[in-house]
């Protein structure tokens, strides 16, 4: 999770990603973020996320996310 | 049959009754009737490419699930058997079988677009390399058959495939059904192009009369009428004047067409989409919003948010974001950060990804280069804001701007007039002469012709000019009420008089002074091209 949070952190120095939960609805973070993110997890975490877990849902906390990358790591 | 047309009106009030007046179980199957004959009015060849693309993605989209449920219950009765690797196999195999109906849809159908709207296009550039090599003969043109909406529809039914592939949707086991999503005739022609996840419950679901829904739908219509009649098909004189004399109207008048032709594209594109979403919730249907108030944006990533929401999200989702995240675009980041460093390496992705989908929107809007050169013009100002971002955020800081009335207004300000700037390549149709006529701008010098009369000379009287000026006020100051809710709502709450007042008097503006009639003849939307 420390990993992931400054991941976050070094994109939107800004933002509270332990506490926000509305990263998407609340439009903090755009497709250019997202794709940033995929691409730094993909580098750091050796996960990939594909294009249908691009969904509001996954991406809205970090928490959200970690369960994400959590998920995709297990199914490997 | 336009939505501008007397016998649209006619065929529209047959519907509605038919609508409300037959069971309520009957209103999809009236809708998809009426979108047939909808469609079979513009050309009875048309349903023809239509039918093909509802059959083929409803067949692909069946088989797709099919395949799924024999997996679930396969793996279901083989749990015990099976090994952990054996079932990831065993998912893999059928997940690659979904892929191949999901790209044999795909290819099937962006291949008939491709087909009918792209050959003419790859032909002349292949003459044009023909000639320049300096060899005689040039291939001829194909008289191509470009179905109306094909742009949209085929959007609609491959958003729709690609949902099911991924498994966020499922498949619509009614053909029927999936036809009257694939052609339901209000968006039809110019979207938005929906999703099948939000729009199918409002479509098959029964709609009871709603006294408020029909008349608020029938108030949209109206106000869509407003921007398409009064404002922007009486600027089109103008818009067309500028432009199609490009010799004559140079300098100054290339910034007056930019801004005429910035306010004619709102108001036609915004007022199609108006009339689109009110027959629709004359029908008790709510369709989205392809609008958010786009020329109040502050910078031009702001303004893709807002302007033709629906295909700013179609290509996002469906092409920006796989190609993005696909593994050789993963691997190539990777490559990029190991031999060019972190800083170009991030930034590979998001760059290649987006120069894909700008060249993308251009073509898509049509086949020729002056759209490949405005989709790009727009990647290169958005990846340039993108790199000054952190800069402009220093200056904020700094003077202390940000939220300021004063520098908020510059931010729009400066907005409206880049997009216009990049549409002049949409206005012109040619590239050089773009560039050509922009320059003109700087070098012309007749900034003069603002105020000497000349304005009155490009077919617009000054009645005309009064009138554009006293919709364009109404525009602003509806967009500005509509910051704290709908406008419809609050004129709903007024008294009995007021409701009176300003919806009756807003139908006698669109009557006396809309333009149509004799002496006028009422344009195609701009989009409906498209």
């Amino acid at each position: 999770m420390e990993e992931l949070l400054e991941i976050l952190q070094e994109l939107h120095p800004d933002v509270n990603f332990e506490e926000e939960e509305h990263l998407i609805d609340d439009k903090i973070l755009d497709s250019f973020d997202i794709i940033s993110i995929i691409s730094e997890i993909a580098e750091q975490f050796d996960v990939v996320i594909s294009a249908e877990h691009i969904l509001p849902e996954n991406f809205n906390s970090a928490k959200a996310l970690y369960e994400l990358i959590k998920q995709l790591e297990d199914e490997d | 049959m336009l939505f501008t047309s007397y016998r649209f009106l006619e065929f529209l009030l047959i519907l509605l009754l038919l609508y409300y007046i037959l069971p309520a179980k009957w209103q999809w199957k009236v809708l998809l009737l009426a979108s047939f004959v909808f469609y079979f009015w513009a050309s009875p060849i048309y349903c023809v490419y239509i039918a093909l693309t509802i059959f083929t993605t409803w067949y692909a989209g069946r088989k797709i699930e099919a395949l799924r449920e024999k997996s679930a219950s396969f793996l279901r009765e083989q749990k015990e058997n099976l090994s952990k690797e054996e079932k990831k196999s065993y998912k893999a195999k059928i997940k690659h079988r979904t892929w191949i109906w999901t790209l044999s849809c795909l290819l099937l159908n962006l291949g008939i677009l491709a087909v009918v709207k792209y050959t003419n296009f790859v032909i002349s550039n292949i003459n044009s390399v023909i000639k320049a090599v300096g060899s005689v003969g040039e291939l001829s043109f194909v008289d191509m058959i470009v179905p109306l909406g094909i742009s949209f529809y085929t959007f609609q039914a491959m958003g729709y495939i690609i949902d099911v592939y991924r498994g966020t949707v499922e498949a619509e086991k009614n053909v029927f059904r999936f036809a009257l999503f694939v052609s339901f005739f209000p968006q039809l022609i110019q979207g938005p192009i929906s999703r099948f996840g939000d729009l199918k419950k409002m479509l098959f679901q029964e709609h009871p009369f709603d006294r408020k829904t029909f008349s608020f739908g029938l108030q949209r219509i109206l106000w869509g009428y407003f921007k398409k009649l009064v404002i922007a098909d009486r600027i089109l004189t103008g818009v067309n004047t500028l432009i199609h004399e490009a010799d004559i109207y140079n300098g100054a008048y290339v910034f007056v067409g930019m801004l005429f032709y910035a306010l004619e594209l709102y108001a036609d594109f915004t007022g199609g989409i108006d009339i689109t979403i009110g027959i629709a919730q004359t029908m008790g249907i709510e369709v989205t919003e392809n609008f958010r108030r786009p020329y109040f944006s502050k910078n031009i990533k702001e303004y893709w948010n807002r302007w033709h929401i629906t295909m700013g999200s179609w290509f996002t989702d469906y092409i920006f974001y796989p190609i993005s995240v696909c593994k050789p675009m993963l691997k190539l980041s990777k490559f990029s950060r190991n031999h060019f460093g972190e800083v170009i390496g991030k930034r590979v992705p998001v760059y290649l990804s987006s120069f894909v989908v700008w060249f993308a929107t251009g073509i898509w809007h049509g086949a020729s280069w002056n759209f490949i050169a405005w989709g790009l013009g727009n990647w290169l100002v958005i990846m340039v804001s993108q790199e000054l971002e952190p800069l402009y955020k220093k200056f904020h800081d700094r003077f202390h701007v940000n939220g300021k009335f004063g520098f908020s207004m510059f931010q729009v300000v400066r907005t409206v007039l880049l997009m216009s700037c990049l549409r002049l390549f949409d206005c012109y149709r040619d590239v050089p002469l773009t560039f050509r006529m922009f320059g003109s701008m700087f070098s012309a010098g007749n900034w003069n012709i603002l105020w000497d009369g000349s304005l009155l000379n490009i077919g617009l009287t000054v009645t005309d000019y009064f009138i554009l000026l006293c919709g364009l006020l109404l525009l602003i100051a509806v967009s500005l009420l509509q910051r704290t809710g709908s406008v419809r709502e609050k004129i709903a709450s007024l008294p009995y008089w007021g409701k009176f007042i300003l919806w009756y008097g807003l139908f006698l503006v669109v009557l006396l002074m809309g333009a149509y009639g004799i002496g006028y003849d009422s344009s195609q939307f701009i989009y409906n091209q498209f």
